[in-house]
């Protein structure tokens, strides 16, 4: 008799998937010291997408992107990124890290910021040439922030600051893109251009996937949803997986009914 | 005598000392921003002492071989293999044990430091060890420099100036961001130990001149200085460069205009001359500025509300504000407006008056963002909206006076 597990952890990605898909994961495990954080997740990221990571605080949203990334190490596991190794495909991934992570009176203008972006360019050596300026410059305006290229960063609003790290992964000019909550403590405002933004990079055939906190957005910003507690809840459209009853896993009840209702979800 | 210092003019070996300052002065400035912006400032130290025990062994092993241990070569290259064991041992107490990084360099260093001077005291028994003056390396010792030496440390402080200069943006990405220079694919490990080499470079070419005890000024004190005259980080690279060079080469050249001054700490107190210069006079960042700015806007803020009580025949409590009134031509030593005041304090009794409609109204809930009790409502709304505000106010009223 096979035992079923209560929560329905979908499906490795298959070969074919590892080999299509801009972000494949297989059996990734994360842990701080003693504790995984990422316990055993399978990831299959579908191209031309919007994904949502969502999950309550301390349940591995952003241990997972670091750990894709390779700005963590993991345990166990087997990353693929257009289905090479993620070392092959450094130039195709853009990434938006959390905005709490940064000291930000270090000494450095909005522009620099931006021009960061263009290391995969530049290299050691190369010059900055009036060129990559132009380039730095169209990032900063699809973000709607040109009149604030000269300022130091510490001089932002937290939106700002968010749309200027934004507008450092556009210089990226990468296919894949990874946000750790581009939303988390912006205005209203900033979050109308991420979210625009977002949408115009899906319509150019790009894939997007974001750590997100607020479960009230998701159906409006996102395609598809990604749950996650340690281990991988469910995973798939916004129509099929984000459930009453996928979200009472994630969040183990520690969501409150009424809120859960407010989603307007259909249950099962 | 102090201008024949600095023009060089005190013969071989002040101008040899001095040149060689100077170089080795860029050089940590330059270095040490990179240090400073990752945050690793006192990494350096735990480095330089680490220098001393690879010294004393360098001399002893020179020795053993029948060379002259005070061979200044054998000397730095034995420093920079203790130097770079004492880096591995505080990479490797942070990462292996729960040992904060500020705890791991307090052991490395003092530990290291103890090896050393015990290892000094043993060359001091020995026979050929007297005249050794290791003990220089503590404070540094110009008075005997030798042409090879000076020309060591100006190859030695350019290839580190070269080398910093070549990893200058990965270590500024990597120091600004570390978390997106990893998923760049810089490897940030490496960048760190190369930050680290490279001021252990300057630690090493430095210890002839200032001595691995106050080395670790030299890296430090130019990029704090520098920090304050600018936001940007190439420029604080190039003052901080400045400062280190100029620093050095007026310490050196002042210690050579009377023979007890030690070239090492005259270069530091130099560099803090500038330092404290910088921290009370720079423009944006520094404490004067500061406190100015502060005054200013206090200022603002008291003038405004002595408008608004002349306005509402209010009588002025704070001498401040009626000075400031009485200043500016507005009011009367005993509190009564003149006809500019009475103008004045007429506009902004209007403008408050027109802000709260401006802040009642759902429409202008950008432009009520806005109101801090000081800005101009003209530099926030057209002046169709005024008009239509004032309209809504039913005109300008007359103010009492």
């Amino acid at each position: 008799m096979t035992l079923e597990l209560a929560a329905n952890f979908g499906h490795a990605p298959s070969a074919e998937q590892l080999e299509n898909s801009p972000l494949a994961v297989r059996g990734l495990s994360v842990s701080y010291g003693q504790k995984p954080v990422v316990f055993s997740v399978d990831m299959t990221v579908h191209e031309g997408s919007m994904t949502a990571i969502i999950g309550p605080n301390g349940a591995g949203k952003s241990t997972l992107l670091k750990a894709v990334l390779g700005i963590v190490k993991p345990l166990s596991g087997q990353t693929m990124v257009f289905g090479k190794s993620l070392k092959t495909q450094r130039n195709r991934i853009a990434y938006v890290p959390q905005r709490a992570s940064i000291d930000w009176d270090f000494p450095t203008r909005v522009l620099d910021v931006v021009l960061m972006g263009l290391y995969h360019e530049l290299g050691l050596l190369r010059r900055v040439r009036q060129h990559h300026i132009d380039k730095a410059r169209a990032c900063l305006e699809r973000v709607g922030m040109t009149e604030f290229a000269d300022r130091q960063i510490g001089q932002l609003s937290g939106g700002q600051q968010q749309r200027v790290f934004l507008a450092r992964a556009l210089a990226q000019n990468a296919d894949l893109y990874l946000l750790d909550e581009p939303f988390a403590g912006v205005d209203a405002a900033t979050e109308k251009a991420i979210i625009r933004v977002l949408k115009d990079l899906r319509a150019e055939g790009k894939t997007v996937v974001a750590v997100h906190h607020d479960l009230s957005t998701v159906p409006e910003y996102f395609d598809r949803v990604f749950m996650i507690s340690t281990r991988k809840i469910a995973e798939g459209t916004v129509a099929d997986s984000f459930t009453t009853e996928n979200l009472d896993k994630t969040y183990g009840g520690r969501l409150a009914t009424a809120h859960v209702d407010q989603l307007g979800l259909a249950t099962g | 005598m102090l201008w024949d210092a600095i023009f060089l003019q005190l013969g071989y070996n002040a101008t040899l000392v001095t040149i060689g300052a100077c170089f080795l002065g860029i050089a940590a400035g330059v270095t040490g921003t990179f240090l400073f912006l990752r945050k690793r400032a006192l990494v350096s130290d735990a480095i330089s002492h680490a220098t001393l025990p690879g010294v004393a062994l360098a001399f002893i092993v020179m020795v053993a071989i029948g060379s002259d241990g005070r061979n200044l070569a054998g000397l730095l290259l034995g420093s920079a293999l203790s130097a770079w064991i004492g880096l591995l041992c505080v990479g490797w107490l942070t990462r292996q044990t729960r040992l904060a990084e500020d705890a791991a360099i307090g052991a490395v260093l003092s530990v290291f430091f103890g090896f050393g001077i015990v290892l000094l005291t043993v060359i001091q028994s020995m026979s050929s060890g007297r005249q050794a003056g290791l003990e220089g390396f503590l404070l540094g010792s110009t008075a005997g420099m030798l042409w090879n030496d000076a020309l060591l440390i100006l190859i030695g402080g350019a290839a580190t100036l070269a080398a910093v200069l070549a990893f200058r943006r990965p270590m500024e990405l990597v120091a600004f961001d570390p978390e997106f220079a990893a998923a760049s694919g810089l490897n940030v490990p490496r960048i760190d130990l190369i930050i680290m080499c490279l001021a252990m470079a300057v630690t090493v070419v430095g210890l002839k001149i200032v001595g691995l005890i106050l080395i670790v000024a030299m890296l430090i004190i130019p990029p704090v200085t520098a920090r304050f005259w600018t936001e940007r980080t190439d420029h604080v690279v190039l003052i901080s460069g400045t400062v280190g060079g100029l620093a050095s080469y007026l310490g050196a050249a002042l210690s050579a205009t009377a023979p007890a001054l030690p070239t090492g700490p005259i270069i530091v107190l130099v560099s803090f001359v500038f330092f404290a210069l910088s921290l009370l006079f720079a423009p944006n960042r520094g404490v004067l500025a500061a406190v100015l700015r502060h005054r200013r806007f206090q200022n603002r803020v008291h003038l405004r509300q002595g408008l608004l009580a002349l306005a509402q025949g209010q009588p002025i409590y704070e001498k401040l504000t009626l000075r400031l009134l009485t200043r500016a031509g507005l009011a009367r030593p005993d509190g009564v407006a003149t006809d500019a005041g009475r103008a004045r304090a007429a506009k902004a009794l209007r403008d408050e008056k027109r802000w709260e409609i401006v802040r009642a109204d759902h429409a202008f809930e950008g432009a009520a963002a806005l109101y801090d009790g000081l800005r101009e409502i003209e530099t926030v709304l057209t002046a169709d909206q005024i008009q239509e505000i004032d309209a809504r106010m039913g005109g300008p009223k007359g103010v009492s006076a």
